[in-house]
């Protein structure tokens, strides 16, 4: 059996025991990478020697009985848009071409500090901006599944390389889908937590209201594991959360979910949803209702409005978020002619993509004098109902169960002209962003044609719990989650 | 939705974005199919309904002592910087 076969917990465990060293496993993730990457586009930058000093340091450390804990010497990756001191970050965009951080992320600096190994920088749509990871500057990520298609996004990099065994889990970003949806098409489990779990900082901004930091692993075991060591307070975010963190991983350990009340919000069960994501996502409803959870109809009344309230709150703060790119302080400038203000129109001109620049115009115009009040105010009311539609549910239920994708992964090229059907993509997701909720996508059958379905369960704010024993209680009585892509 | 022309140009001017003559026509359409789908934002009866700034309650989420502590050298600020002078940005022109 190839090591970069197992799960992060077997791994762990293995090297714990001593079985395997994080040399070998690292340089197994390497060769993988090289094996497969050129038909995935996973990565955008693979920090091969740093990787195997951590690793070095890693094996020391358990050599001399000072382990530090269950990340020691587990290769994981990034998604492009962590500060990485020393190390290029692009966040999928040419204007930050040539940057490299002077600091890490709250995130890295944790991981760092459990000793994982850190493999390299993954791609992502631009700024995050996406569902297909095709906005990336430097070009797609692919459907390990399928080739032709879309990974997902905007963290498609992740989902590909932890679907492709490249990682052993990734950290990705979620503003409306973009961990879960990606997981949903890749086959892989994925989970952004409570906003304000996870520390924003630095992290580059997309939609600062509705950002948040989480995992992407093989099982929901995996995603806690990496979750409650880079979640909690963070003086330099004051949204960030002073919560306790949980064990998490050990509650997806012999889970269970008898006597639990799963919502079924109706809303989500309609016109648009492919029947074949329909049939796998019942299937593991009357699954996890024969392990003695109770399913209990629930209505989202406002899921309607969900997108349209999206694209004007994400666009307005995105429009603010990204003024700071000017070609002042880092990244790319074209200074080439005329005084500072050419170079402003024209550095972010060059730099950023179509889609970055749509969500910028529509934002730009969503605040702009005279409209403030009937796009950006307005859309923060109705924000306003579609979070008290879930604190009604939540009144009856303990989580709510729905398909995490109205479809499966889609073909590259299919959707990139159309932004509005693009953005279609997102509908189950971003509700859940809106409402500052966690959510989780774990795999839960295959497409006639042999592409992944993903089961999303919402939780009640700081729940993430529930969602860690709902994934791994389900994930106990399938094997979704074990299906690997043939790849390299 | 319909926008014109020129209130595409008035917005990429607000944005800092120049737009090729193409790019302008391509968003008009685009913006003027995405604002149409946002307008079914009005449909909706509002009225008392407080907006929702942030998902998480602000009193919950403090500010940090202001204690003056250390910040990034010059140096390593200016790292990644298209053009400098010393300790400083360097930037073109600003009066014309």
């Amino acid at each position: 059996m190839n090591p970069t076969d197992l799960t992060l917990a077997e791994l762990s465990a293995r090297l714990e025991s001593r079985d395997l060293s994080s040399t070998e496993v690292t340089r197994a993730c390497l060769d993988r990478i090289r094996a497969t990457d050129s038909a995935l586009g996973a990565f955008l930058f693979v920090d091969e020697e740093g990787a195997m000093a951590q690793a070095r340091a890693a094996d020391e450390r358990r050599a001399a009985g000072r382990s530090l804990g269950p990340l020691d010497g587990v290769p994981l990756a990034l998604k492009d848009l962590f500060c990485t001191e020393g190390i290029p970050t692009t966040c999928g965009s040419r204007i930050l071409e040539g940057f490299v951080p002077p600091y890490d992320s709250t995130h890295v600096r944790r991981l760092k500090e459990a000793g994982a190994v850190l493999l390299g920088k993954l791609n992502m749509d631009e700024f995050a901006m996406g569902s297909s990871n095709e906005t990336s500057a430097f070009g797609p990520c692919r459907n390990p599944w399928d080739t032709a298609r879309t990974p997902g996004g905007s963290s498609g990099g992740s989902a590909a390389a932890v679907a492709a065994r490249q990682c052993f889990a990734a950290l990705g970003t979620d503003t409306g889908g973009s961990i879960r949806q990606p997981a949903s098409f890749s086959g892989v489990s994925g989970i952004k937590p409570t906003y304000g779990r996870c520390s924003r900082f630095g992290v580059v901004a997309f939609a600062s209201s509705l950002d948040q930091v989480g995992p992407l692993g093989r099982t929901a075991e995996d995603c806690a594991l990496v979750l409650q060591a880079i979640a909690g307070k963070d003086p330099m975010d004051s949204t960030s959360l002073d919560a306790e963190v949980p064990d998490w991983a050990a509650g997806t350990r012999g889970a269970d979910v008898k006597g639990m009340r799963l919502g079924v919000p109706k809303e989500y069960f309609v016109e648009g949803l492919d029947p074949e994501v329909e049939r796998a996502v019942r299937e593991a409803l009357r699954l996890l209702e024969e392990m003695g959870a109770t399913l209990v109809p629930v209505s989202l009344p406002h899921t309607e409005y969900g997108i349209a309230t999206y694209y004007v709150v994400a666009p307005a703060e995105c429009s603010s978020n990204l003024a700071r790119f000017d070609g002042v302080r880092y990244g790319m400038s074209s200074r080439e002619e005329g005084a500072l203000r050419e170079m402003y129109f024209r550095t972010r001109a060059e730099g950023f993509g179509p889609e970055v620049k749509r969500r910028i115009m529509v934002g730009t115009y969503a605040l702009s004098s005279g409209y403030y009040d009937a796009f950006y105010l307005r859309a923060q009311k109705v924000r306003t109902l579609i979070k008290r539609d879930f604190d009604e549910a939540f009144r009856q239920v303990d989580a709510i169960v729905t398909p995490t994708t109205p479809g499966v992964a889609f073909e590259l090229g299919e959707r990139s002209e159309d932004p509005l059907r693009m953005y279609l993509a997102d509908t189950y997701t971003l509700a859940c962003n809106l409402a500052g909720l966690p959510g989780m996508s774990v795999p839960c059958g295959f497409s006639t044609g042999g592409l992944p379905i993903g089961l999303q369960i919402l939780g009640k704010p700081l729940d993430e719990a529930t969602l860690f024993r709902v994934g791994g209680a389900y994930q106990a009585a399938t094997d979704w989650h074990t299906r690997a892509p043939r790849i390299g | 939705m319909k926008l014109s022309k020129e209130q595409v140009e008035e917005v990429a001017i607000l944005a800092r974005l120049s737009l090729s003559e193409d790019e302008v026509e391509r968003y008009r359409v685009q913006l003027s199919a995405i604002l149409g789908y946002i307008e079914k934002l009005q449909a909706l009866d509002v009225t008392g309904v407080p907006p929702t700034v942030h998902a998480v309650d602000v009193d919950s989420t403090p500010l940090r002592p202001d204690v003056v502590q250390a910040s990034l050298a010059p140096e390593r600020a200016l790292a990644s910087a298209p053009a400098r002078d010393g300790d400083l940005f360097l930037v073109p022109r600003i009066i014309e």
